[in-house]
């Protein structure tokens, strides 16, 4: 094949105005050049302003003591002895803690929705409709703005709210009791991990025997071990886990578990929105799985359920996922949206830390770098899974 | 013994205001294969599925080897084991194997172990002339592999009664053989078949009963060699005018 | 590939055998009462919607205090809406601030100003929804609308005086923010589109790709902080841009790099076909894309560019943030005052429902167009 050897032969740029190749080259020098020479005045412009106004450049600012007093840490903070850096890390993780909980919820109550938009019960049908064409139209701003609104107009902590016992609602927030640490604790723990493996190799064992002979063995014996052993554990060695319950103490609860209510606020708003979007995407992500192959599977036995489990739903995901994986981003973005109602995210910390420093450029800097890895994070996450999973055709 | 393996009897339908199925009639004894036709809106795709109730009729019975389908979800159950279906546009699972679409059906409807359901399957594959296929994906085969694959998935839940709704309709013409010739070789083994398709060449060579369909009503029946022949009504006559000029 | 009858493996029981059963009957059974699990549903559901739509009923309007006295300083007393809080609707703070919600800090007495701009923003969208509009005409005419919205604002000529943008407020700038934005974005994004798309340029489509995917990676706060601390700092010392239309410009780009992505959904849309027939006509690029690429790519994507446009509608309410008086803002700012405090469900209420009028129109127009395309595409 001495074809292939032969290399084809390369084009030679012709320094003439009519060659295709030349113009678009000048014309990329041109662009190019233009956008440099912005970049590189605005650079001089701002280098100059914040010279006379005596503002400091670079990241040495985060090594500084930050005074700022936020609500809610997840790891050790202290006001005006802690680093910037350490308040915008809390920062951050904040807005991790509401992206993620948030994209959780939202998909459950999304798919919920969406399934019922479907139902062939017209009342449940509609109010599913009047529910995303609803809450669609109304700008999240405000959907925030009434949650939180709606979260100070709960009374005070000394008439709070008792619907469950331990559990106490005011407008200091959701206080419900969580699992105090005790010593005995770390075996019940370990029992925990034990009986989820031992649940794990059960339904492997399952799924084998189920090949092997054709009948499956009832999930309810791991069910029973992640329940069973860890309490157990607990009983033998007398420690019972302890619940560490709320109380009041003077004019606010102390102890157990605190949902503040910006949170509570930000994490309703932005799951009731979304899950608006994902509702419609779930379902049409279902119809666009054919009746045929509904019929097909009913014609070779499957019942309902086992249709929609393995027949539609593996269809449906893929339609699904890439819309998904932009709601999921809108969801993450839209959490900056904490700013106006008080909770404390990454963009709520950096804009109190520029407003300190007048670092104003590395501040935003901060904000954008975190936003942008997170979204590439997500994507780059979701066209793994959207490769991993899409259909093979010729 | 002498009971029919599909009996209808008096069956209606409608479609809103639109009556489908008027007072159809028929019983197809066991090893009897069924050919009809008739002109598109006859209601003859509705009729064969109420045989395995992806239809309901609203009037008059269907028993479907001594079973009689009703809305009990178990009789349904058995009727649509014993019940194969093939469609007009395959409905294979794009997202499964064809081995793992021929599988399904058997490891989750009959409790087949797995390995033994993959040598039945790859058994059916080898009849249907495609085993090396089976690590493929319905999306890389070609419409007459495709339905050949149906035929098998179909049969691999062994079904004692196969339905098939148009199944060439949707081929090209040179992948139309290749769908027939199988469905040969199946009514070779003598399984009682109904078959909705507008293949008369296939009807006279396979056929024991023709049953022409027009306006939801069963107009004529008989043997395709008669019924070709000497056609009783204007209706049927038409009919075979037009599918004899088309091919 | 579709099977040659409709499905009804899901339907529900038709009417049939002319069974003496009235139509309503019928369809309550159907539609409501099919399974016993569907019945207690629609029971259920019925109940709550009963039960909570009679609470907002009795809470909006049987209880509602519409109206409160004024002291003799001419201040509102709130007494009644404050006993009444939790029972009945203060719809007295409507009536009371919607002057301010709907036009802001804008001089009382020329209030009509902004409303007239406001008639001429919706005269505008309904006229672009139009499909018997849709000429080149219609450009002209946003340019003339939005030129004359302008003058009207400003005023400053025949008698009219002068209002500096930063009195204007309420509805007003939401429409200015939203409208001027997709006007400005579109040029923007056309043009980042074709960048991305063009293969002979691979630096310039770094570049429309770089600014893509930077502005839709970060949230809109960013980019409006970016207008309102970042911006001052690249001008020059005696240049100064105020601070609406910084925002403005926020809103460009924010809206450029979104509209392109739709942009180039339509351009990706269309067959190479009609791009080939244009190369083998002999037409020049900047021939072809404006005579034959763009106008049958950018028809295809009309509703999603109403889509996009509803987002940017929302969004406008994030310039809440940085204290520019949208609607929002204004709906916020009315209930700081102490007498009204607490009554912000009334004021959120009337909020919602005039974004809700707004989006709601332009989605059902949305949809409308995508079902009149898909119908034109299958014939």
């Amino acid at each position: 094949m001495s074809a292939s050897l032969a290399a084809p032969p390369r084009r030679r740029l012709r320094l003439s105005w009519s060659d295709a190749r030349l113009r678009g080259l000048v014309w990329q020098v041109l662009i190019l050049g233009a956008v440099a020479l912005l970049i590189w005045y605005l650079a001089r412009t701002t280098a100059h302003n914040l010279a006379t106004r005596h503002i400091a450049t670079g990241f040495a600012f985060l090594d500084h003591a930050a005074p700022i007093p936020i609500g809610e840490t997840l790891i050790d903070y202290t006001p005006s002895v802690s680093s910037y850096g350490r308040a915008l890390l809390i920062g951050v993780l904040n807005t991790l803690k509401i992206s993620i909980v948030g994209c959780l919820l939202a998909t459950v109550l999304g798919t919920l929705i969406g399934i019922g938009r479907l139902a062939p019960n017209w009342l449940l049908a509609r109010l599913c409709g009047a529910y995303v064409e609803g809450l669609r139209d109304i700008p999240l701003l405000l959907q925030l703005l009434f949650w939180y609104g709606l979260m100070q107009t709960l009374p005070a902590p000394r008439r709070a709210l008792h619907p469950l016992a331990g559990v106490f609602l005011s407008n200091r927030g959701l206080r419900v009791p969580a699992l105090a640490w005790r010593p005995g604790d770390g075996w019940v723990l370990a029992a925990f991990g034990i009986a989820l493996l031992g649940a794990f190799l059960w339904a492997r064992h399952a799924a084998r025997r189920r090949d092997a002979t054709g009948r499956g063995l009832p999930l309810w014996p791991a069910a029973l071990l992640v329940l069973g052993l860890p309490a157990m554990v607990a009983i033998a060695l007398g420690a019972v886990p302890g619940l560490d319950r709320p109380a009041l103490h003077g004019f606010n609860f102390q102890g157990g578990l605190l949902i503040s209510p910006e949170y509570a606020a930000l994490l309703i708003g932005l799951v009731v929105y979304a899950a608006s979007y994902i509702a419609e995407i779930v379902r049409s992500g279902i119809l666009s799985v054919s009746t045929g192959q509904w019929e097909a599977a009913q014609a070779l036995g499957l019942r309902r359920g086992a249709v929609l489990r393995l027949v539609v739903l593996p269809q449906a995901l893929r339609v699904v996922v890439p819309p998904m994986t932009s709601q999921y981003l809108n969801l993450v973005k839209n959490s900056s949206l904490a700013v106006a109602i008080g909770y404390q995210d990454i963009v709520s910390i950096a804009n109190t830390t520029l407003n300190q420093t007048g670092q104003a450029i590395e501040g935003i800097a901060l904000i954008m770098a975190v936003y942008l890895t997170i979204s590439l994070s997500i994507s780059l996450f979701m066209n793994w899974y959207n490769v991993r999973i899409a259909l093979v055709e010729r | 013994m002498s009971e029919p393996a599909i009996l209808m009897e008096h069956v209606q339908k409608w479609f809103g205001q639109m009556h489908v199925l008027r007072d159809i009639s028929l019983s197809v004894e066991t090893g009897e294969r069924v050919v009809v036709c008739g002109p598109s809106g006859s209601g003859k795709s509705t009729m064969i599925r109420c045989i395995n109730r992806l239809e309901e009729h609203q009037k008059g019975r269907i028993v479907v080897d001594g079973t009689e389908l009703t809305s009990d979800v178990r009789a349904l159950d058995t009727i649509r084991r014993e019940v194969g279906m093939v469609f007009q546009s395959f409905n294979l699972f794009p997202h499964l194997t064809i081995l793992q679409n021929c599988t399904l059906a058997p490891i989750r409807v009959r409790r087949m172990p797995k390995r033994e359901a993959e040598e039945l399957a790859m058994e059916y594959l080898r009849r249907v002339k495609i085993p090396e296929q089976a690590a493929k994906y319905p999306g890389q085969l070609s419409g007459g592999q495709q339905q050949r694959v149906a035929i098998a998935r179909a049969l691999c839940m062994q079904p004692k009664i196969m339905l098939f709704d148009e199944p060439t309709s949707a081929l090209d013409p040179e992948m139309i053989k290749e769908v027939l010739d199988t469905m040969i070789g199946l009514a070779e083994t003598g399984m009682t078949m109904v078959c909705v398709t507008h293949e008369m060449g296939f009807a006279r060579q396979v056929a024991n009963r023709v049953v022409f369909m027009d306006r939801g009503e069963v107009v004529e029946s008989g043997p395709p060699a008669e019924i070709f022949a000497n056609p009783a009504t204007d209706r049927l006559r038409l009919f075979l005018s037009q599918i004899l000029r088309g091919h | 590939m579709s099977a040659s009858h409709s499905s009804s493996v899901e339907r529900a029981p038709t009417l049939a055998l002319g069974a003496p059963l009235s139509r309503a009957a019928f369809w309550l059974r159907s539609r409501l009462f099919a399974t016993p699990v569907s019945a207690v549903v629609s029971l259920a559901l019925l109940y709550l919607l009963l039960r909570w739509g009679w609470d907002f009923f009795g809470w909006a309007v049987l209880h509602a205090i519409w109206q409160v006295p004024h002291d003799a300083a001419g201040l509102p007393q709130t007494g009644v809406c404050r006993a009444a809080e939790g029972v009945g609707a203060c719809w007295a703070v409507v009536a009371e601030k919607y002057r301010f919600i709907l036009f802001g800090f804008y001089p009382y007495a020329q209030q009509w100003r902004p409303a007239i701009c406001v008639l001429l923003f919706i005269g505008l969208y309904a006229a672009s929804a139009q499909q018997r509009f849709w000429r080149r005409e219609l450009a002209l005419i946003w340019a003339v609308a939005l030129v004359l919205i302008g003058a009207l604002m400003w005023g400053g000529f025949a008698g009219l005086p002068l209002v500096a943008d930063d009195q204007w407020g309420g509805l007003p700038i939401t429409l200015i923010l939203a409208t001027f934005g997709l006007a400005g974005a579109f040029p923007l994004a056309v043009l980042a589109a074709l960048g991305r798309r063009s293969r002979g340029m691979p630096a310039v489509r770094m570049l429309c790709v770089c600014y893509i995917e930077l502005i839709r990676g970060v949230p809109l706060i960013s980019l409006l902080f970016m207008a309102s601390v970042m911006f001052p700092l690249f001008l020059p010392a005696g240049v100064d841009i105020d601070k609406l239309l910084r925002a403005q410009i926020a809103f460009v780009l924010f809206a450029g790099a979104y509209l392109a992505e739709v942009v180039r959904a339509g351009l990706q849309a269309l067959p190479k076909g009609q791009s080939e027939a244009a190369d083998a006509l002999g037409l020049g690029y900047w021939q072809k894309t404006m005579l034959i690429v763009l106008p049958q790519a950018l028809r295809q994507v009309i509703p999603m560019l109403v889509n996009t446009f509803i987002g940017f509608f929302k969004d406008t309410s994030l310039v809440l943030i940085i204290g520019i008086f949208d609607l929002t803002t204004t709906g916020r700012t009315a209930i700081d005052e102490p007498a009204w405090q607490g009554f912000g469900n009334e004021i959120y209420l009337l909020l919602a429902a005039i974004y809700f009028t707004f989006c709601f129109a332009m989605s059902r127009t949305s949809a409308r167009l995508e079902h009149l395309f898909s119908r034109g595409q299958r014939r």
